[in-house]
């Protein structure tokens, strides 16, 4: 999914200097820090990213908002539903 | 004279010390640079022992040697403990009142486990990640009559990746040789989507986990531990009840580096560039081992790789020329042994660019690792391999 417009984060949490699994591993992080409708972004330039963490969004019941393409890195921004 | 501090005697700090030693005979012996590591108990730790303390009848006392016997005659010993750093000023402060000043400083600090960060588990959770942990988890081991054992890794970033995997196959191995395995079942946890991080660690260890009847769950990130119901929760919202519960504690890097303002809280691992391994861009702070952000396994061999690079940049700092040769740059390499279980093992190695191809598990490989762990204390430390 690639899209231009930037999605309004309450937290944006800047993994591109982390490889796998040290970006999911930092959403983890700031989802059990966040409230209930907190929606964190991710930015991680490691490819695994934009397919590991959905897989994990989808099992932990939270929700994807949307995998975005940006110059040399994801933005992968996620809705804390519980 | 130019002052060299190494924070920390374990192996990268030690082995650090000792080839820059090396590297600056010359001006050691002129008077014109000294090489001194601190280290907090002046005494050395084999820390991969201590998963043979639970697992293959290891005594604690075996695993500790003292510092000094392990450093180059070149090398001088404080035996104390660092209290706080002073980037800007160039000093350490120790906690006997003395404060040492550097030109270059070498932190060795490794990593911590931090148990307390989940409640419950220093009463519910066993571990292997000190000797008296480990003797714990022997005894449990051997009072265990059958039931539910759950092996599980309890926070990222964590010390010798594959050793839950190792401690899982060997634990089936050992409930097969005692006749119990028909009576207990086996739940192996990871915290990512696949059995290991690495991918092709992870497609030869998910044949084995299924092939002995370890249940995989994936994405199980423990968020608590409920000591009367015998249950450990996720994050992702998975129960498992336990009879036996065997978690990686969660680690952290040295409080020490975190209070100079050196790393991030609460991870406390130290920004480190990957190449030259400088810490924060500062041309003079070097990490290695445990204590780095770099995306490599917490591990002995980590540091032992990572240890001719701190020599050859701290020691061209010192030359006043460019770091040269084959060690001016880390390119992200480790190696290390995987106990499977029923006498068998297989190697990893790999470095930034190259994942591992571990070969077909067998018993060479398995007496590598034990012939490793026992020659360690010679070679090693002293920079003969």
């Amino acid at each position: 999914m690639t899209e231009a417009v930037t999605p309004t984060a309450t937290r944006t949490i800047d993994a591109r200097g982390s490889f796998c699994p040290g970006p999911l591993m930092e959403l983890i992080r700031g989802i059990k820090e966040g409230q209930v409708g907190d929606v964190i972004a991710v930015l991680s330039a490691d490819k695994g990213s934009k397919t590991d963490i959905p897989k994990w969004v989808e099992k932990a019941g939270h929700r994807l908002i949307g995998v975005f393409t940006r110059d040399g890195y994801d933005e992968i921004v996620v809705e804390k539903m519980k | 004279m130019k002052r060299v501090l190494v924070l920390g005697g374990g192996v990268g700090g030690t082995l650090s010390a000792n080839l820059i030693s090396r590297q600056l005979k010359k001006e050691i012996a002129a008077g014109k640079a000294e090489v001194t590591v601190v280290d907090s108990t002046g005494q050395h730790v084999y820390q991969p022992g201590f998963m043979y303390i639970a697992m293959g009848g290891e005594s604690a006392q075996k695993l500790v040697r003292p510092e000094r016997g392990l450093l180059d005659g070149r090398v001088n010993l404080v035996v104390a403990t660092a209290t706080s750093i002073d980037v800007d000023g160039r000093t350490v402060e120790l906690d006997n009142g003395d404060r040492l000043g550097y030109d270059q400083l070498v932190l060795a600090t490794g990593s911590r486990i931090v148990p307390e960060r989940i409640e419950h588990f220093s009463e519910e959770a066993h571990h292997f990640y000190s000797p008296t942990a480990a003797k714990k988890l022997r005894s449990a081991l051997d009072a265990f009559t059958g039931g539910t054992i759950v092996i599980g890794i309890a926070g990222m970033p964590y010390k010798c990746p594959p050793a839950p995997l190792e401690v899982a196959f060997l634990i089936e191995s050992e409930l097969r040789e005692r006749g119990l395995r028909d009576k207990a079942t086996l739940h192996y946890c990871s915290p990512i989507g696949r059995a290991f991080t690495i991918e092709s660690v992870s497609e030869m260890a998910t044949p084995i986990l299924e092939e002995k009847g370890i249940e995989l769950h994936t994405f199980f990130n423990v968020d608590e531990i409920d000591p009367a119901a015998k249950l450990v929760k996720s994050l992702e919202g998975e129960d498992l009840h336990y009879d036996l519960l065997i978690l990686v504690p969660p680690h952290a890097g040295a409080q020490l580096v975190i209070d100079a303002g050196l790393a991030p809280a609460p991870g406390g691992w130290l920004p480190t560039d990957r190449h030259t391994l400088k810490v924060g861009g500062r041309d003079n702070v070097f990490a290695l081992g445990d204590a780095t952000d770099l995306p490599l396994s917490k591990a002995g061999s980590t540091a032992h790789f990572e240890a001719p690079v701190v020599a050859e940049q701290v020691a061209a700092n010192i030359q006043g020329r460019k770091p040269a040769g084959k060690h001016a740059s880390y390119e992200g390499r480790v190696m290390c042994f995987f106990e499977v279980g029923d006498g068998k093992g297989t190697l990893l190695q790999f470095d930034y660019d190259h994942p591992p191809k571990p070969p077909k598990p067998n018993r060479v490989w398995h007496l590598g690792k034990i012939v490793f762990n026992k020659t360690y204390w010679r070679t090693v430390p002293k920079g003969r391999v």
